[in-house]
């Protein structure tokens, strides 16, 4: 179990009459990419939502870096990083007042931000646009900068919700190097994403069709064992079966 | 932490062009302006006059009353439903009918009757000017006693009374240094509460909240780092209102300035308080808006700034108790127009000092990070 970063036993969210969440159970191991694939509707944010501890599950159990989701919501958030769908920093701060704001959210000092901030904008390059608003970075920029916050406190989980939408190929490239790069420091990396390439770059992946997790396993076995050439297959045999309505 | 979070609120709000324009532009209109606006004398009512007595008596009366301030003499009618036709019209807010005989029942009876019906839609216009019409009525009366019959008056009349009034802390009846330190109030009020009302629900919007919310920071603390930016601009409100009071209107407060400062620092923290939690229940910046004005109408229109409390039925005074504008309308004027102390005021702080905690506490609870 030491090597379990996140698990869950019939984890379920219910909206009303509505189960958004139906019964998952899933283990992520230390220093994995976990891709959590699935449709629009399918759940996988109000999934994610649960494991940050910005949602009470209606029922079940799970636990992130040690600490359970349903009660220790703010022990949690201490250890895991977050990135959301929508594109979360604050427009009117610079880019290094992002990174100084969060990181002292996080406990860091002012000495450690600064030092952490230097390495930060040398990788990705912006050394240029330290005080560049954010609102004036391009899409593509800012979700690295986004991913670049939520692993500024080297937390032990990152959580990222359909990191690379809307952002070019070439940019996206960039990003998974970036996921590599945080994996390869010991960051367990929770990931969402609609492209099909990308659920190949994972160690594991699941797929959630209404709520359930149908299959999880290495993209290799997955493969082999839906019969199929590609992810993009395997994904398109499991989501035609669900009933839901896409959002 | 709390130091990297305020280092945030003052750089945004401070980055916010509309806001410091905001903090010029609110004092200017409410403090510069609307004391104008708020005037409550009665002026210019426009008079009808139905004469049918034609007699110099009569002439007099209709100059007496022609050469008030307070009317204007729009339309002279040769009947009465004429002169109502023209008040139907809106041409005349007043009539003023001077029967047949007037002159001669005056001399004769020294007494005679006029008939005075004025447009009460606006009812404050309506019944001041009746109110007026008929003093200036009476007082013709008495001056054309005297003139036709000094003798008799001396001798028979019943004992005059005269009334001298002295009103205290307003000797000339101001009105404008009665509203001026209620407008003070109007202006910080409106200021807080619209800001910190928008503030956390702006953050809903952008989406900024999901951000904070997946952090470790405490509630309370990140409902400081929103209070204390607004509490500085509640300030600068209000010095700027105070300023701009003593500027134009050459109004400074008879108190201490202290004391204003010790009950606007817990007063602003209130309001603010309560922006916090309307913006903590609203989830749009709209939503937040409608809910704030609503609440802000009726505790403006209950805080006996604009009508006395005294007036307002027993159960609405009793609903009043609860309205934190009140406590403050009520300190301000005292410290502008009697000069009272801080111990004088003591009852004031403390309702004020509890709406300070509930409001703040009932912030801190109501932010809810997760669902």
């Amino acid at each position: 179990m030491e090597n379990e970063v996140i698990h869950t036993e019939q984890l379920t969210k219910c909206f009303g009459s509505f189960t958004a969440v139906d019964h998952i159970s899933f283990d992520v191991k230390h220093g994995e990419i976990f891709g959590f694939l699935g449709a629009n509707g399918a759940g996988k944010t109000t999934a994610m939502r649960m494991l940050c501890g910005l949602s009470h599950p209606t029922s079940g159990k799970g636990n992130v870096a040690g600490f359970d989701i349903a009660t220790q919501g703010e022990e949690i958030k201490k250890h895991i990083g977050y990135m959301s769908q929508k594109f979360s920093l604050y427009e009117d701060l610079k880019v290094w007042e992002n990174l100084r704001l969060f990181g002292g959210i996080y406990g860091m000092t002012t000495k450690d931000i600064a030092r952490k901030t230097d390495e930060m904008l040398e990788y990705l390059g912006f050394e240029a646009e330290r005080n560049t608003f954010v609102s004036a970075l391009p899409l593509g920029w800012k979700q690295k900068l986004a991913f670049s916050v939520s692993i500024l406190h080297e937390p032990k989980v990152v959580f990222l919700d359909e990191p690379t939408g809307g952002v070019d190929p070439v940019t996206r490239r960039q990003f998974w190097e970036l996921i590599y790069h945080a994996a390869d420091r010991g960051i367990t990396v929770f990931v969402t994403t609609h492209y099909m390439d990308e659920a190949e770059y994972c160690d594991r992946v699941s797929i959630m069709v209404d709520g359930r997790i149908e299959a999880l396993d290495t993209p290799d076995s997955l493969k082999a064992k839906y019969h199929a050439e590609t992810m993009n297959d395997v994904f398109q045999q499991l989501a035609r079966k669900a009933v839901r309505q896409a959002d | 932490m709390l130091r990297f979070l305020l280092e945030k609120e003052f750089k945004q709000i401070f980055r916010n062009p509309f806001l410091l324009k905001l903090l010029v532009i609110m004092p200017l209109m409410v403090i510069v302006v609307f004391p104008y606006v708020t005037n409550q004398e009665v002026r210019n009512v426009k008079l009808s006059i139905v004469d049918n007595d034609h007699s110099p008596a009569s002439n007099r009366l209709i100059q007496k009353a022609a050469s008030s301030s307070c009317f204007q003499l729009t339309d002279v009618s040769s009947t009465y439903d004429e002169a109502l036709r023209n008040l139907e019209l809106g041409e005349s807010d007043i009539i003023l009918e001077i029967p047949r005989n007037f002159e001669w029942d005056l001399k004769r009876n020294e007494k005679a009757k006029v008939m005075i019906s004025a447009n009460s839609v606006n009812g404050t216009q309506g019944g001041l000017g009746s109110q007026y019409l008929s003093f200036i009525v009476t007082d013709y009366g008495n001056e054309f006693r005297e003139q036709e019959n000094p003798v008799n008056l001396s001798a028979a009349d019943i004992p005059i009374f005269q009334t001298d009034m002295i009103y205290r802390f307003n000797p000339s009846l101001d009105y404008k240094v009665f509203m001026i330190p209620g407008l003070i109030v109007v202006l910080v009020t409106l200021l807080c509460c619209a800001l910190t009302a928008l503030n956390i629900v702006g953050e809903k919007e952008s989406g900024t909240i999901e951000q904070i919310n997946v952090t470790p920071v405490p509630k309370s603390l990140f409902i400081i780092a929103k209070l204390m930016p607004n509490w500085i601009i509640g300030f600068l409100a209000l010095a700027f209102g105070m300023i701009f009071a003593w500027l134009i209107h050459g109004l400074v407060p008879e108190g201490n300035l202290f004391t204003v400062f010790v009950f606007s620092a817990l007063y602003i923290l209130a309001m603010s308080g309560m922006g916090m939690v309307i913006s903590n229940y609203s989830n749009t910046m709209q939503q937040a808006m409608f809910i704030m004005f609503f609440f802000l109408i009726i505790m403006m229109l209950t805080c006996g700034l604009f009508t006395p409390l005294n007036s307002m039925p027993e159960w609405m005074q009793i609903i009043t108790k609860v309205n934190p504008v009140l406590y403050f309308v009520e300190v301000i004027r005292l410290i502008y127009l009697k000069g009272s102390t801080l111990n004088e005021l003591v009852p004031n702080l403390l309702w004020l000092c509890g709406f300070t905690i509930v409001f703040n506490v009932w912030a801190v609870i109501s932010y809810k990070k997760s669902a």
